[in-house]
C-alpha cells in the first residue's frame, strides 16, 4: 500500500520538477529573446580613417557589405605578412565572391605607417586589401572602438615595437562584429567561417 | 600564361631554396639547418629570419645575437601570441639551447629580427648573417629568401 503511494508521489514529484525545468528554460528563453543584448559589450562602429592615397576612408566606403579587418603594422615581421598572405589565399579561394566582401589592413602605428607606406605594404600581398591609417588620434578612436589591443612597447634605443590584437575581425554589412579568425587559423575552418559571414 | 611562368618561376626558387636548406653548418658542438627567411614588401621595415639548431654538447650552448648589414639593428627575439595578442621582445641575453636538444627558431617564435632594413628582401636572393655564439663564436649563414608571407622554408606545407 505505502510503496503504492511512495512511487505515485514520486512521479507527480518527477513531472513537477521537469514542469519547472521546462518551463524555467522557456523563460529564459524567452528573456534572452526580448531583452536586447545590453549586456554585451559592443565591438566596432563607425570610423574615420585614411587610405593608402591620403584620401579619408569612413564605414560608409565599406557600402555595407561585409567586412574582413585586420590591425596591424608594416615594421611587424611575422604577424602581419603572415596574415596578409592569409588574406590574400582566401581571396584567391573566394574567387568572384572575394568581390562581396571587403579586406582592410589597419595600422595600428600611424606614426611610421604613413599613407604611402601602408599603401606599399599592403600591396605587396593583393591590391583588393584597402590600406587604412590615420592621424593619431583617429587610429586610437578605432582601436579603442574595435576593442583591439595595440600598444607601443619601447626598445632600448628610442626606437619601438608594437603588441597588438593578432586575429583578423569578421564585420556583417551593419558593421556588428560577428567573430573572428584567429591568427594562423588553418584554411579548412577560416573559409568557412567566411562563406557563412558571406551568406548572413 | 604569365601565371604559369611565374609558377615555373616559383618552383625553381623553390626548388634551389630547398637546395640551401639541405646544407647544414657544423660550428663547434652545434649543427645549424635549414635557415631561411621571407620577402618583404616594399618599405617594410621590419623581417624575421629562421633556422633550427641542435647543440650535440653535454653543455648548454647561448644564442647571444646576430650580426647583418641588411638593416639598422639585427637581434635576436622572442615572439608570441597570448589571448589573441602578439608581444614581440628582444631577448638581451640571448636564448639558450640546452644540452642535446634542439631549438627551431621559426615563425611565431624566436627569430632573428631586421629592425630598420636597408631595402626589401627579395625572393630568391640570399642574406649572410653572423650568428653569435657565447661560447662556439661567431659563424656565418646563408638565409635562403622564400616568398613574401611563407610559412616555412620548405618547398610545400
Amino acid at each position: 500500500m505505502n510503496v503504492a503511494k511512495t512511487i505515485r508521489y514520486g512521479a507527480w514529484a518527477a513531472v513537477a520538477v521537469l514542469v519547472a525545468a521546462v518551463s524555467a528554460v522557456t523563460v529564459m528563453k524567452f528573456v534572452q529573446d526580448d531583452v536586447p543584448q545590453a549586456a554585451t559589450v559592443q565591438i566596432g562602429g563607425p570610423f574615420e580613417l585614411v587610405d593608402g592615397k591620403g584620401q579619408v576612408f569612413t564605414d560608409k566606403n565599406l557600402n555595407g557589405k561585409p567586412t574582413l579587418m585586420f590591425f596591424g603594422f608594416t615594421y611587424c615581421p611575422d604577424v602581419c605578412p603572415t596574415t596578409l598572405s592569409d588574406m590574400q589565399g582566401w581571396i584567391e579561394n573566394l574567387g568572384p565572391k572575394a568581390d562581396d566582401l571587403n579586406f582592410v589592413f589597419v595600422s595600428v602605428d600611424p606614426e611610421r605607417d604613413t599613407p604611402d607606406v601602408i599603401a606599399d605594404y599592403v600591396a605587396a600581398f593583393d591590391t583588393r586589401v584597402v590600406p587604412l591609417t590615420g592621424s593619431v588620434d583617429q587610429v586610437k578612436k578605432v582601436v579603442k572602438d574595435y576593442r583591439v589591443y595595440a600598444r607601443k612597447v619601447p626598445l632600448d634605443d628610442g626606437d619601438y615595437t608594437m603588441d597588438h590584437t593578432a586575429a583578423v575581425y569578421m564585420l556583417n554589412g551593419d558593421l556588428d562584429f560577428v567573430g573572428t579568425i584567429s591568427y594562423q587559423e588553418p584554411e579548412e575552418t577560416a573559409l568557412p567561417k567566411i562563406r557563412k559571414l558571406l551568406g548572413s | 600564361m604569365k601565371t604559369r611562368a611565374l609558377l615555373v618561376a616559383a618552383a625553381l626558387v623553390a626548388f634551389t631554396g630547398s637546395a640551401a636548406l639541405a646544407e647544414s653548418i657544423q660550428h663547434g658542438n652545434l649543427t645549424i639547418k635549414d635557415a631561411w627567411t621571407r620577402a618583404t614588401p616594399p618599405k617594410a621595415k621590419g623581417g624575421g629570419a629562421f633556422v633550427t639548431i641542435t647543440n650535440n654538447g653535454s653543455e648548454d650552448a647561448r644564442l647571444t645575437g646576430a650580426v647583418s648589414n641588411y638593416a639598422k639593428r639585427t637581434e635576436i627575439h622572442e615572439m608570441a601570441v597570448n589571448d589573441g595578442v602578439m608581444k614581440m621582445r628582444k631577448l638581451d641575453e640571448g636564448v639558450v639551447i640546452p644540452a642535446g636538444e634542439t631549438l627551431e627558431l621559426k615563425p611565431g617564435s624566436y627569430h632573428v629580427m631586421f629592425m630598420g632594413l636597408n631595402q626589401p628582401f627579395k625572393m630568391g636572393e640570399e642574406l649572410n648573417v653572423t650568428l653569435e655564439f657565447e661560447k662556439a663564436g661567431p659563424v656565418d649563414v646563408t638565409f635562403p629568401v622564400m616568398k613574401m608571407g611563407a610559412k616555412s622554408g620548405k618547398m610545400h606545407h
